[in-house]
């Protein structure tokens, strides 16, 4: 439990501007891993993915992976950087049993990419992020720790080692420094992994998935006394495992940061650690402990020169990312920049955008997913894109809708099937017989039933009173369980009645 | 990576601080030993920063090759009882260490 002392939210603002930066570390979703052929598929039994290369083994020789090569290449062109013509790997030495050969294989004073950026939005106004780098490394094994009370490492006996994640490509995407944000910090760090992540999905090169750690980040907060020339210090934030989380770190951090200022107390350069359930920081390695990498280049592996023609092959092939998707989504679905604002906060731009390409209008794609959608999302907790039901499956159900197959009440049990793994909304609306009623028998019964059983509305209504025709509506629709068609059950009545 | 430059002897305190980056336990003498020899070694090195190298190009890597690379296939691994047997300990299919201190996962 955190016994910081917190200035509140507003209240750092009068004093402070904060200053942010991010690393953003990102799994390659490559077949192999980066330097050898062992698998990098997620959830494999501890241990069944590695080799004499990702283990370390004497005699062993990495070769490196060139998806991964031109997985980063990509990335870098996507946020406008300058690609290397040359460059080399390093070793960055330190001992820790997740790192099998005692280095990590990584970029140093030689990234792949350099000198990028990424425009954001946050509230209608456009934050400019400049990047810094974006150089390929490998990641590491997993430890589990035994024997603590919380699976954390202190109090743990001993740990035990998975190495089956060592050795997976990983790109590091780190930020210049971004002052000026002011009350926005926050959300502008959320908007700038948000659109990250998007633009990794639009160039298909990790799955980004962030609770499988595909997409991990490291979050730099500092603030200095309003109108000082110089930043403040920084601290870092590990840990920081949803994009919800990214603007709570940074948002803690400033009050933390801001009540330890106001006290004359000086900021530590150091590192924390991210609790996603209190949404608060503690301190982990302290400066005084951080180790000496001790980098040199990386014998083992030739250096990497990407040559023109390559890189402007991948450009040429980049897909459209996801800024001039937006702009020419928003023209084609004819909606405001702000609609366009709300989809792409609730995530919402790529299923509405499938949904249309299925065949659905954008109006009734847009209906559903930022409407009975949403609303069952939140319901259970999760992520749009997580619902089980496909944009195929929801242009389907529109399309029955349209047809006059089934109404929006009717859709909205459908969906339940759906949701419940019935099947396909046609194949559900047919086993769970929800199709609207015609003038079948079925319904002529019903209306001729419901005038019987209410000979006093029935008498008012032929004695000019049509308003009352509504009761009678509703005793149909009571009886087929709202599978008629209102206005045929009202077209009938009044056939009988008037 | 620039070139280191070798202004101050190494103390006994660079070694230490070597040794222990490198998990090595090294005794007081030993340290005296070392900074002795390690300086000779240097020294005898350093003797290549007086060679001519105004029109060489730098040598970046022993062999003059670049983008050597593998394409992204996958193939099979270890056998993990294999991979166990080379491990000191092992415990649930996993890779038995002792405690890590010092330091949050």
């Amino acid at each position: 439990m955190s016994t910081d002392r917190l200035v509140d939210f507003d209240e750092v603002l009068t004093r402070y501007e904060p200053v942010i930066g991010l690393e953003t570390h990102v799994e390659l979703g490559t077949a192999s891993k980066m330097f050898c052929g062992c698998s990098t598929t997620f959830g494999g039994e501890p241990n069944t993915q590695t080799c004499p290369v990702c283990l370390g083994l004497p005699g062993s020789l990495p070769v490196a992976n060139a998806a991964a090569i031109e997985s980063t290449i990509r990335i870098g062109l996507a946020l406008g950087c300058r690609i290397a013509t040359w460059c080399r790997f390093a070793r960055k030495n330190y001992f820790y049993p997740d790192i099998p050969k005692g280095f990590q294989t990584t970029q140093y004073d030689e990234p792949l990419c350099t000198a990028g950026h990424l425009d954001v939005e946050v509230d209608g106004e456009t934050y400019r992020v400049e990047i810094e780098r974006v150089h390929l490394e490998e990641d590491t094994g997993k430890n589990l720790h035994v024997g603590g009370a919380t699976g954390r490492i202190h109090g743990a006996d001993h740990s035990l080692i998975d190495y089956n994640r060592a050795g997976i490509p990983l790109v590091e995407i780190v930020t210049r420094p971004i002052p000026g944000a002011g009350a926005k910090a926050p959300e502008v760090a959320k908007a700038y992994v948000t659109e990250l992540r998007e633009i990794l999905l639009a160039l298909g090169v990790s799955e980004v998935r962030m609770e499988q750690g595909n997409l991990r980040c490291d979050v730099n907060t500092s603030l200095a006394p309003i109108g000082s020339l110089e930043w403040g210090t920084r601290t870092e934030t590990k840990n920081v495992n949803s994009l919800r989380s990214v603007e709570r770190a940074v948002r803690f951090e400033m009050r933390r940061q801001a009540a330890l200022l106001d006290g004359d107390v000086r900021i530590l350069q150091e590192t924390r650690h991210f609790h996603e359930d209190t949404g608060t920081t503690s301190p982990g390695r302290s400066k005084e402990e951080a180790t000496d990498y001790r980098y040199f280049p990386e014998p083992d592996l030739v250096p990497v020169a990407p040559d023109e023609e390559w890189v402007g092959k991948l450009l040429a092939d980049l897909p459209e990312l996801p800024a001039a998707r937006r702009a020419r989504l928003s023209e084609e679905w004819g909606i405001a920049p702000t609609e366009m604002a709300w989809l792409v906060n609730a995530g919402a731009v790529g299923l509405v955008g499938d949904t249309v390409a299925a065949g659905a209008s954008p109006a009734d794609a847009r209906k559903w997913w930022l409407g009975e959608l949403a609303r069952r999302a939140n319901d259970a907790g999760v992520e749009l894109a997580e619902l089980a039901v496909t944009p195929a499956q929801v242009a389907e159900l529109v399309g029955l809708v349209s047809a006059g197959t089934i109404n929006d009440q009717l859709a909205r049990q459908a969906l339940d099937g759906v949701l419940a793994g019935e099947g396909g909304p046609a194949q559900v609306v047919e086993s769970r017989g929800l199709a609207v009623l015609g003038e079948s028998d079925e319904l002529v019964t019903a209306v001729d039933a419901a005038i019987e059983g209410n000979p006093d509305v029935a008498e008012k209504v032929r004695g000019g009173k049509v308003q009352a025709i509504g009761a009678l509506v509703g005793a149909v629709m009571k009886t087929t369980r709202g599978k008629a068609d209102a206005a045929t059950v009202k077209r009938m009545l009044e056939e009988r009645l008037c | 990576m620039s070139t280191p430059s070798r202004k101050d002897p190494l103390s006994r305190q660079d070694i230490a601080h070597l040794a222990r980056l490198a998990r090595l336990a090294v005794t007081d003498e030993e340290l005296d030993l070392f900074a002795g020899q390690l300086e000779a070694v240097l020294d005898a090195v350093a003797h290549v920063g007086q060679a001519d190298v105004e029109d060489v190009p730098p040598t970046t890597h022993a062999v003059p090759m670049t983008n050597v690379m593998r394409p992204d296939v996958a193939r099979p691994s270890l056998p993990r009882e294999v991979v166990l047997a080379g491990a000191p300990a092992a415990e649930d299919d996993r890779i038995r260490v002792p405690r890590i201190l010092g330091e949050e996962a």
